[in-house]
C-alpha cells in the first residue's frame, strides 16, 4: 500500500517543474521580442501555474494537515523542492527560453500521456487536462526551434549554443526517486525510464530539421530531484517566496 | 484638390461626425483627424506597454499562487490591449515599428502614471483600483467615438478590463481586513497612488489644449476636471468601505453641489514627470528598448525562415 | 525599411453554426505564426472554435469614393423586400 507521504513526493516530482518553469516565463512578461510572442509565453507560464495548483491542492489534501496550495508552493526549503535542474536554468536569452521549453514540452507531454492512465483519478484528470496544453507548447516550442535553428546565421549559433548548454539536463529528467519507483509499483506513477527512447527521437528529429546538431554529451546534470539544484535556484525561490517568508502567516 | 473643395469635404465630414456616423480606414479624412487619432491611439497603445512594467515587478513575488495568476492574466491583457491599440492605429496608414521608435526616441507620450514606482504588494491593489478605475472612466465613453477602429478596439479593452479594477480592490479588501502590517501597506500604497491617480485624467480644462475639438470628433465625451470629479466620487466610498483614508485633508463632501469637494493637486509635479524628471521615466524606457533591441534577431530569424520555406514551397511547384 | 513582420487580419468564427468575423490584426512571419499568434491574442477568453488569417495586403477593397455609385442604386429597390407586399390581415404567416 502506497503512503500519503509518498504519493505527495510523487506529486511534487512532476509539479514543481510546472512551478519553477512557470514562474521563469513569469519573468518575462512584458520583456519578449515582440508583443505577440509575450502574449503566448504568457500563456503557458498560465497554464503551467494553472497545472501547478491543481497538483497542489491535491498534495496539500493528501497531507491530512491544514495545508493549502500555497504553504506547499511557497514555505518549502530548496531542499525540498523536487524539479530538474532544467526548468530552474535562466533566460539567458531567447534561444535559451526557447530551447529549455522544448527540452521541458517534449518530456512533459510524454509523461501526462502516460499518467492520465494513472490509478489515482485526481493525477489523471489533472494529466488529461494538461495534454491539451502541453500539446500547445510542444508545437510552439518545435517551431521555434526550428526558426531559429533555420532563421539566420546569428540565430543559428545563438539556438546551437542554448542547445549544447542545456543538452547536459535532459537525462535528468528520466531518473527514477525512490517515490517515483513506489508510485510506478502501486500503478499511481509513470515509468520515466522507458521514455527516454521515444523523446531522444522527437528531440533529434525537431533539431535535424532545424538543421542543430545534437550535442554528444556523455555526461548529464543531476539533483534537482534529490533537492540538490544549481546556484540559480535560490534566487529564484527569495523572488518567489520573498513574501511568505517576509509576512508569514497572513492572507492575501 | 483645390482649397475650396477640400473645405467642402472637411464640411461634410464633420457633418458625418455629427450625425454620429463612424469614420473607417479607406474613408477621407482631415490630416488634421488622421494625425490627431495616430497620437491619441498609439499613447494609448504605448500606455498600455509601459504600463505592464510596474505591474510587471511582482509577478515574480506574489504572495499567492490565486494572485499571481491574476495577476500574470491582467498584465498580459494590458499586453493584449496594447496590441489591438496598435493595429487600430495601423489603419491609419503608420506601423507599429514606426510608432515604437517614437516611443523609444521619447518622442510619443504615454501615461505619467507608470513612472511611478511599485515599492510593496500593495501597490499591485492601488494601481488595480485606482489607476484601473480612472483609466476605465477615461475609457468607456470611447467606446463610442467616431473612429471605427478606436471604438471596436476600446469596446473589446472595455469588455476585458471589467476584471482588472475587480482583482486590484480585492487585494486592497484582504489587506485592509489583514494584520496591522498588512493594513499599513493599503493606507501606504492608497497615500503614494491618490495623487498621480488624480492627475491621470489629465490637466484641468483650462491648462487642456485639446478638449475642444477631441470633443466634436467624440475622442473626448466629457472634460478632464469632469471625469476627475466623477472619479474621485465614485471612489471615496469605496475607500471609507474598507476603512482606509484618503491623503486629502481638504477633502469634504459638499452637500449642495452633492459631490467631493477636494484639494490643490501639484500640477508642477505632473508636469515633471511629463517632461521625463519621474522618478522611474527612464527605467520603463530602457526596459522596452532593451526588449525591442533584444528581440531583434529573434524577428529577423523567424522573417528568415519564412522565407526559405515559401521559396521551397515555389521551388517544389516547379 | 527593416525586416518587419507583415500584418495579418484575424477572423474568428466565436461557435459553430456562426460565421467567421473580423477580430483585429496580429503581426506574424508566416501563416502558421499568424494563426498561433491569433489564437494567443484574441481566444484567451475562449472566444473561438475556429480562425482564419489572411495577410492584410492580400485583401482587395472597395474604395469608399465609389460607394456612391456602387451601393446607392440599391436603396429604391425596394420591392426585393417583403415589406413592398400587401397582404390580407386574414394572412398571418407569409
Amino acid at each position: 500500500m502506497m503512503k500519503n507521504e509518498n504519493i505527495i513526493q510523487y506529486i511534487y516530482g512532476i509539479a514543481d517543474n510546472a512551478l519553477i518553469l512557470g514562474q521563469r516565463l513569469s519573468e518575462l512578461c512584458g520583456h519578449g521580442p515582440i508583443l505577440e510572442v509575450d502574449i503566448a509565453m504568457t500563456n503557458m507560464a498560465l497554464d503551467l501555474l494553472g497545472q501547478t495548483r491543481s497538483y497542489y491542492q491535491y498534495a496539500a489534501q493528501l497531507s491530512g494537515e491544514e495545508k493549502t496550495e500555497d504553504d506547499v508552493a511557497f514555505l518549502r526549503l530548496e531542499k525540498q523542492y523536487r524539479n530538474v535542474l532544467l526548468v530552474e536554468q535562466p533566460n539567458k536569452h531567447f534561444g535559451y527560453i526557447i530551447t529549455r521549453q522544448f527540452f521541458y514540452d517534449v518530456f512533459h507531454l510524454l509523461l501526462l500521456e502516460e499518467l492520465q492512465n494513472s490509478k489515482d483519478e485526481t493525477l489523471s484528470a489533472i494529466a488529461k487536462k494538461g495534454i491539451k496544453e502541453v500539446s500547445y507548447h510542444q508545437r510552439f516550442s518545435s517551431d521555434w526551434i526550428k526558426r531559429l535553428g533555420d532563421g539566420t546565421a546569428e540565430s543559428h549559433n545563438k539556438i546551437q549554443e542554448a542547445v549544447d548548454d542545456l543538452w547536459q539536463y535532459t537525462d535528468e529528467l528520466f531518473h527514477m526517486t525512490e517515490d517515483d519507483a513506489i508510485a510506478l509499483e502501486n500503478g499511481v506513477g509513470v515509468d520515466t525510464a522507458t521514455l527516454k527512447e521515444k523523446y531522444n527521437n522527437r528531440i533529434k528529429e525537431v533539431l535535424e530539421e532545424a538543421s542543430l546538431v545534437v550535442p554528444e554529451t556523455k555526461w548529464f546534470q543531476k539533483g534537482g530531484k534529490q533537492g540538490i539544484h544549481s546556484e540559480h535556484m535560490g534566487y529564484l525561490l527569495a523572488d518567489l517566496q520573498y513574501m511568505q517568508r517576509t509576512y508569514p502567516n497572513m492572507k492575501w | 484638390m483645390s482649397e475650396k473643395e477640400i473645405k467642402n469635404l472637411e464640411e461634410i465630414f464633420e457633418q458625418r461626425i455629427a450625425r454620429d456616423e463612424k469614420i473607417e480606414p479607406k474613408d477621407w479624412m482631415p490630416e488634421k483627424y488622421r494625425k490627431t487619432h495616430i497620437r491619441q491611439i498609439s499613447q494609448h497603445a504605448h500606455s498600455e506597454i509601459i504600463g505592464m512594467l510596474p505591474e510587471g515587478n511582482w509577478i515574480t513575488r506574489a504572495p499567492s499562487l490565486r494572485r499571481k495568476v491574476a495577476l500574470l492574466a491582467k498584465v498580459q491583457d494590458e499586453a493584449g490591449h496594447g496590441l489591438y491599440l496598435y493595429s487600430a492605429c495601423e489603419t491609419l496608414g503608420i506601423s507599429r515599428e514606426e510608432l515604437y521608435e517614437q516611443l523609444h526616441t521619447g518622442k510619443a507620450k504615454y501615461s505619467s502614471i507608470f513612472n511611478y514606482p511599485t515599492l510593496t504588494w500593495a501597490d499591485m491593489g492601488a494601481i488595480g483600483w485606482l489607476v484601473d478605475g480612472a483609466a476605465i472612466i477615461n475609457q468607456v465613453p470611447l467606446c463610442s467615438t467616431s473612429y471605427g477602429p478606436y471604438a471596436r478596439a476600446m469596446i473589446r479593452v472595455c469588455k476585458e478590463e471589467s476584471f482588472h479594477q475587480r482583482q486590484g480592490y480585492e487585494i486592497m479588501i484582504s489587506l485592509a481586513n489583514g494584520t496591522p502590517e498588512q493594513k499599513e501597506m493599503a493606507q501606504d500604497a492608497l497615500n503614494r497612488w491618490w495623487w498621480p491617480s488624480l492627475m491621470m485624467l489629465g490637466p484641468t480644462d483650462a491648462e487642456s489644449v485639446h478638449t475642444a475639438q477631441s470633443m466634436k470628433w467624440k475622442l473626448k465625451r466629457k472634460t478632464n476636471d469632469e471625469l476627475r470629479q466623477q472619479f474621485i466620487d465614485q471612489t471615496v466610498p469605496q475607500a471609507d468601505l474598507i476603512g482606509l483614508t484618503i491623503p486629502d485633508p481638504d477633502l469634504k463632501w459638499n452637500e449642495e453641489t452633492k459631490r467631493y469637494d477636494f484639494g490643490e493637486i501639484d500640477w508642477d509635479e505632473f508636469w515633471q514627470v511629463v517632461k521625463g524628471h519621474g522618478p522611474c521615466n527612464k527605467q520603463r524606457l530602457s526596459a522596452r528598448v532593451d526588449a525591442w533591441e533584444e528581440g531583434e534577431w529573434v524577428r529577423d530569424a523567424a522573417m528568415a525562415y519564412a522565407k526559405k520555406q515559401e521559396d521551397k514551397k515555389l521551388k517544389k511547384a516547379i | 525599411m527593416k525586416n518587419n513582420w507583415p500584418l495579418w487580419e484575424v477572423f474568428v468564427r466565436s461557435k459553430n453554426g456562426l460565421e467567421h468575423r473580423h477580430f483585429g490584426s496580429v503581426h506574424a512571419a508566416d501563416a502558421e505564426m499568424a494563426l498561433e499568434n491569433a489564437r494567443d491574442v484574441y481566444t484567451r477568453r475562449n472566444e473561438g472554435v475556429s480562425i482564419w488569417v489572411v495577410e492584410s495586403k492580400n485583401i482587395t477593397a472597395t474604395n469608399p469614393e465609389n460607394s456612391g455609385e456602387l451601393f446607392e442604386p440599391a436603396q429604391d429597390k425596394i420591392y426585393r423586400h417583403p415589406t413592398f407586399y400587401s397582404l390580407p390581415d386574414e394572412v398571418k404567416h407569409m
